[in-house]
């Protein structure tokens, strides 16, 4: 498969339709392994990563879930082709970095990603839609079970599977969702929220992984402490603390819309409005606003239907995705802030107006507070 | 709660250090969190301070500079880096390695998923280290007729291929 066939249509992920999709924007689970007997990526010279390269990248190919697959190595592939990988979370930054010696393989639906030489040899991930975080887990233990028949893996009696880094020893896995909370965002709970989930363990961190800053008040929620405890219980503690989590930014947006009607209206209104009529706007501008659109959408601002729409916006608007469906070839950041405003602009026209006859703004109190 | 350095005076100071995003935690008792220069947040990093993996601390020794056989990776790599050099290296760092790997995970000891074809080796080798344990109790609690039987499944166990 060519890598632009993989651009022309977004991954099965990011369609928003599993469970919990309005809430939980997608679940994904990462194994980290490495072959015996081989210097790891990072200590490895240059001939040792190739050699390391051609033992795995053949097996990964061979998978059965990896039929029709972009297969590439990391020099083939242009920085843009690379920084569109980054942004649908199909490689990660640290990779995109990476030249000769390293590869990507990715299957058709852009639900698997399996990065070779990575700080890993084998970096594999699964990403689905919603809450799935069981479905991704088995998913990716199926194919890790199928690669350990081939693939002669670094594990210890006692520390389980040995990874570069020190922190992911253990099982290798990282599990972790991609939540929106707007409604803890505007109610001043957010921070309570990640020191409760700090607290127990997880880690949050921004839209890109480690290191990013929170846009689009969305917030990616992983398990931290990979030795000592089976990955069944890591995968079951992270998937009890984002059904809390859902549950709480629920009861938020439910009490946004009862005691303060007039500010969540305000937000989603100015959204639209600025989305609608901007000529010039940033990423994380856009993030920020579309975050609005989006919870207008849960809310029945906005017919349903718009909802897939609005979540592609999120995608399309990322600087890359803008850049590779450009015309012009090197787009400056001013000349793409105003392509996105003029995409998002242009979607906008045929888009209603929000409806807001369903919510009751409540008159300001004034027998109780008023006195003679 | 004993100091993680000295290993021997009574914790008085309590650190936790985020490195790369990741939480660090040491104990340290008052005279080795002076020594270490704890005091000054800037002027020190924890894996300074564990021990096996501090390169500054091999140097105040003079000991040797500890080097893993298979990669020719040292303590000193890893502090730069906090990356390891090979699998081999946690065997070869395994003593300062625990002490961190336990501030990360608090245990220390993987209990999930095993390759298929190590399962039956790795049980197997479990299995034998718990037999070994109960025999040497049955002998020093002179219990012969147990350390007998025990015995005899140690052999059995040793022989299956």
């Amino acid at each position: 498969m060519k890598i632009s066939s993989l651009f022309s249509s977004s991954g099965e992920w990011a369609r928003n339709d599993g469970p919990h999709h309005q809430i939980v924007i997608s679940s994904r689970v990462r194994l980290a392994r490495n072959l015996r007997g081989h210097p790891f990526p990072g200590w490895a010279k240059k001939n040792d990563r190739l050699q390391i390269l051609e033992l795995i990248k053949p097996q990964v190919e061979a998978l059965p879930e990896m039929d029709d697959a972009l297969s590439s190595y990391l020099q083939e592939l242009t920085a843009l082709e690379k920084q569109v990988l980054v942004e649908r979370h199909l490689i990660s930054r640290e990779h995109a970095a990476k030249g000769a010696g390293s590869a990507v393989v990715v299957n058709k639906k852009q639900t698997l990603s399996i990065m070779i030489n990575e700080e890993d040899h084998l970096r594999m991930q699964v990403l689905r839609p919603g809450l799935q975080l069981r479905n991704a887990f088995k998913a990716l233990d199926k194919v890790d079970t199928a690669l350990e028949t081939k693939l002669d893996y670094a594990f210890h009696p006692q520390l389980g599977y040995l990874t570069a880094c020190p922190t992911n020893v253990g099982t290798g896995m990282r599990a972790s969702a991609m939540v929106h909370l707007p409604g803890l965002v505007l109610s001043d709970q957010i921070n309570q929220v990640i020191q409760a989930i700090n607290k127990i363990g997880l880690a949050v961190r921004g839209l890109y992984g480690e290191g990013t800053e929170a846009m689009g008040n969305l917030f990616q929620i992983s398990n931290q402490i990979t030795l000592g405890e089976p990955e069944e219980d890591i995968i079951s503690q992270l998937n009890n603390i984002i059904e809390k989590i859902i549950e709480n930014e629920g009861n938020a947006r439910q009490n946004l819309l009862q005691k303060k009607p007039g500010t969540l209206l305000d937000n989603i209104g100015r959204a639209f409005g600025i989305l609608s009529h901007a000529y010039a706007i940033t990423s994380k501008e856009a993030l920020n606003l579309l975050s609005f659109l989006k919870l207008g959408v849960d809310l029945g601002f906005f017919p349903p239907e718009r909802q897939a729409e609005i979540d592609d916006f999120f995608v399309i608007t990322q600087p890359a995705h803008l850049q590779s469906n450009a015309s012009q070839p090197k787009l400056s950041p001013e000349e793409r802030d105003a392509l996105r405003a003029e995409i998002i602009r242009e979607r906008l026209k045929v888009f209603p107006n929000p409806n807001t006859s369903k919510v009751v703004i409540p008159k300001p109190p004034t027998e109780e507070t008023h006195h003679e | 709660m004993v100091c993680d350095v000295c290993k021997t005076n009574q914790t008085t100071v309590f650190l936790t250090q985020i490195v790369e995003g990741k939480m660090q935690k040491v104990n340290l008792c008052e005279s080795c969190s002076k020594e270490k220069g704890v005091t000054d947040p800037l002027s020190f990093a924890l894996v300074d301070l564990l021990p096996g993996l501090g390169a500054e601390q091999e140097v105040e020794k003079g000991a040797p500079v500890q080097r893993c056989p298979s990669c020719g990776f040292t303590q000193a790599d890893f502090k730069k880096t906090g990356r390891l050099g090979c699998p081999v290296c946690y065997d070869t760092f395994a003593e300062g390695l625990s002490g961190l790997l336990k501030a990360m995970h608090r245990k220390t000891a993987h209990v999930g998923k095993i390759p298929a074809r190590l399962k039956r080796t790795i049980e197997l080798g479990v299995r034998m280290k718990q037999l070994k344990r109960d025999l040497d109790k049955a002998v020093s609690d002179e219990n012969y007729e147990t350390a007998a039987q025990l015995r005899d499944q140690l052999r059995e166990l040793e022989q299956t291929p």
